[in-house]
């Protein structure tokens, strides 16, 4: 008997600890919008929830920047989102296809660069060069959004690259080059952009044919409600596609 | 200790009913640990379950985790055999220091360790570059990248375990020895050696636990590369991006090797009292 009461009470404590906290958090604190984004908006978007927390007192806007089909598992498995932005139209239609995300709009697109060390010193001037044996190369690996890119723009340039690695996201293969461990690395034009320095990126034409599509949706049953829709909205403004552009994102005319 | 137990009376005593303070969190602790096992016996693909651990993929993975850890193992018993000796009978200042900075893999987050590795001994890294501009050797992106990732995240597990064995260890033994005039190596090799070797294989064996289920480290120092790079966990990674069920057939493999290597202690682990 003792012990059912025991873990009677054990079961209910923290139900009734949660019961106190959320609402009155929802009351008189800030309201929250918790945005789901792809690693590569990291910049952008930290900057537009500044900008965000700044236009609308009360709401404050917390980001999970992840691997977008990490974040899509996320999602799917119940994680609390208001908003999702991917890097690619496939992670996004994981969550539109379990019904849990409203219609999804394209905000932006990216494209990959090769990336060198400042001054390329290998003389890199396309894909091809990238063939050389002497040369070590990191991709991202195919399972993820930027190694998909890679290969279908290798594949159009017609160039056999043996990586040394395939890395498990763009800003790990970055990092690779950063570190000075390889001597070219595809990623995308932003992330050229957005590394510290002692980076530079060479254009490629063959990046046309893999153009990443970012898609953003506002989640069905969004626990923040319409602050969500806001922020959504506030990423798709004039506003939002300059900073988008700032950061080397193309972005489409509405 | 037994003494005192005696002397508490029939409340602490062995076979006693448990108290439920320490039953109802035990019994949640156990379901905590196993459910999520269960969960991927439950979810598993078992009708292809065949076919799909005869992909090339999943078949290379498995053979690099079993060389490589198998690898890192003999390092970490090379080294590590001799370190622990010298924490548990050497007699040197800064003991304490030299076994606490032992430790530090232990709590390390691997990935740390992995970029440690690369700003030493990656191209650019201090030892590195020399290693590169004196032998052309490049660390980084090798299957012996992957090998030194494991041994250093591993290493401390064996270091640990055979220290404690060698200060359990009865020292009268070598003390005869000494008596009988041998030499310090010959005592190490025909009296230390042989009185510690459970305590060795057991260090051993969870060395190579940790070595096969080395991630972090691995993909920071030695990248991710099919055949060369690619062990199990980075496998079940990178599959979890697009094929969960992949993820899962790997992390039953990884799983079993697990339950295998436990059972393979059953004597000197969940057979102490």
């Amino acid at each position: 008997m003792r012990l059912v009461r025991a873990v009677l009470a054990l079961l209910v404590a923290p139900a009734l600890l949660a019961g106190c906290g959320s609402p009155r958090a929802g009351h008189e604190g800030r309201r929250t919008v918790t945005v789901f984004a792809a690693a590569s908006l990291t910049g952008v978007f930290t900057e537009l929830g500044a900008a965000f927390e700044a236009a609308n007192p009360g709401v404050a806007v917390r980001f999970n920047f992840g691997s977008s089909a990490t974040l899509a598992q996320q999602i799917v498995q119940g994680a609390p989102a208001d908003v999702f932005a991917a890097a690619n139209p496939a992670t996004m239609r994981t969550v539109t296809d379990a019904s849990l995300a409203g219609p999804p709009a394209v905000f932006a697109r990216n494209r990959l660069q090769i990336a060198v060390p400042e001054g390329n010193p290998a003389g890199i001037t396309g894909l091809r060069d990238l063939a050389d044996p002497r040369l070590k190369v990191a991709l991202c690996a195919p399972q993820v959004p930027c190694g998909a890119a890679a290969t279908a723009v290798l594949a159009a340039a017609g160039a056999e690259v043996t990586p040394v690695t395939l890395e498990q996201d763009v800003k790990a293969t970055l990092t690779k080059l950063e570190l000075g461990e390889v001597d070219a690395a595809l990623v995308y034009r932003t992330d050229v952009l957005a590394s510290g320095g002692g980076v530079e990126g060479v254009d490629v034409p063959e990046a046309g044919e893999a153009v990443n599509d970012y898609p953003i949706a506002v989640l069905r049953d969004a626990p923040a409600g319409e602050p969500a829709e806001r922020f959504a909205a506030l990423v798709r403004s004039p506003r939002g596609g300059e900073a988008l552009a700032r950061a080397g994102f193309e972005v489409p005319r509405a | 200790m037994t003494g005192t137990v005696r002397r508490a009376g029939g409340a602490g005593r062995p076979g006693g009913r448990a108290p439920w303070p320490l039953v109802v969190p035990a019994v949640a602790g156990l379901a905590f640990l196993v459910l999520p096992l269960g969960g991927l016996l439950v979810r598993a693909p078992w009708p292809e379950m065949g076919a799909r651990l005869a992909e090339p993929l999943v078949l290379e993975a498995l053979r690099l985790s079993l060389v490589t850890a198998t690898a890192a193992t003999a390092v970490c018993l090379l080294l590590g055999v001799p370190l622990a000796w010298l924490l548990a009978r050497g007699r040197f200042p800064g003991r304490r220091l030299v076994r606490a900075l032992v430790t530090v893999p232990l709590v390390l987050p691997p990935v740390v360790g992995g970029v440690a590795l690369l700003l030493v001994l990656g191209r650019n890294g201090s030892a590195g570059r020399w290693l590169y501009e004196t032998f052309g050797i490049s660390l980084p992106f090798t299957t012996a990248g992957v090998v030194l990732a494991e041994a250093f995240v591993a290493m401390p597990f064996l270091v640990i375990s055979v220290e404690g064995a060698l200060r359990a260890a009865d020292l009268r033994y070598e003390e005869a020895a000494a008596t009988l005039g041998a030499s310090r190596w010959r005592i190490f090799t025909r009296v230390t050696l042989p009185l510690v070797a459970p305590g060795v294989s057991a260090g051993a064996v969870l060395c190579w636990a940790r070595a096969l289920g080395e991630f972090g480290a691995t993909i920071t120092f030695a990248g991710n590369f099919p055949g060369r790079t690619q062990t199990m966990p980075l496998a079940v990674y990178l599959a979890l991006e697009t094929d969960p069920e992949a993820a899962i057939v790997l992390s039953l493999v990884l799983l079993a090797v697990s339950v295998l290597v436990l059972a393979s202690l059953r004597d000197r682990w969940a057979g102490t009292p």
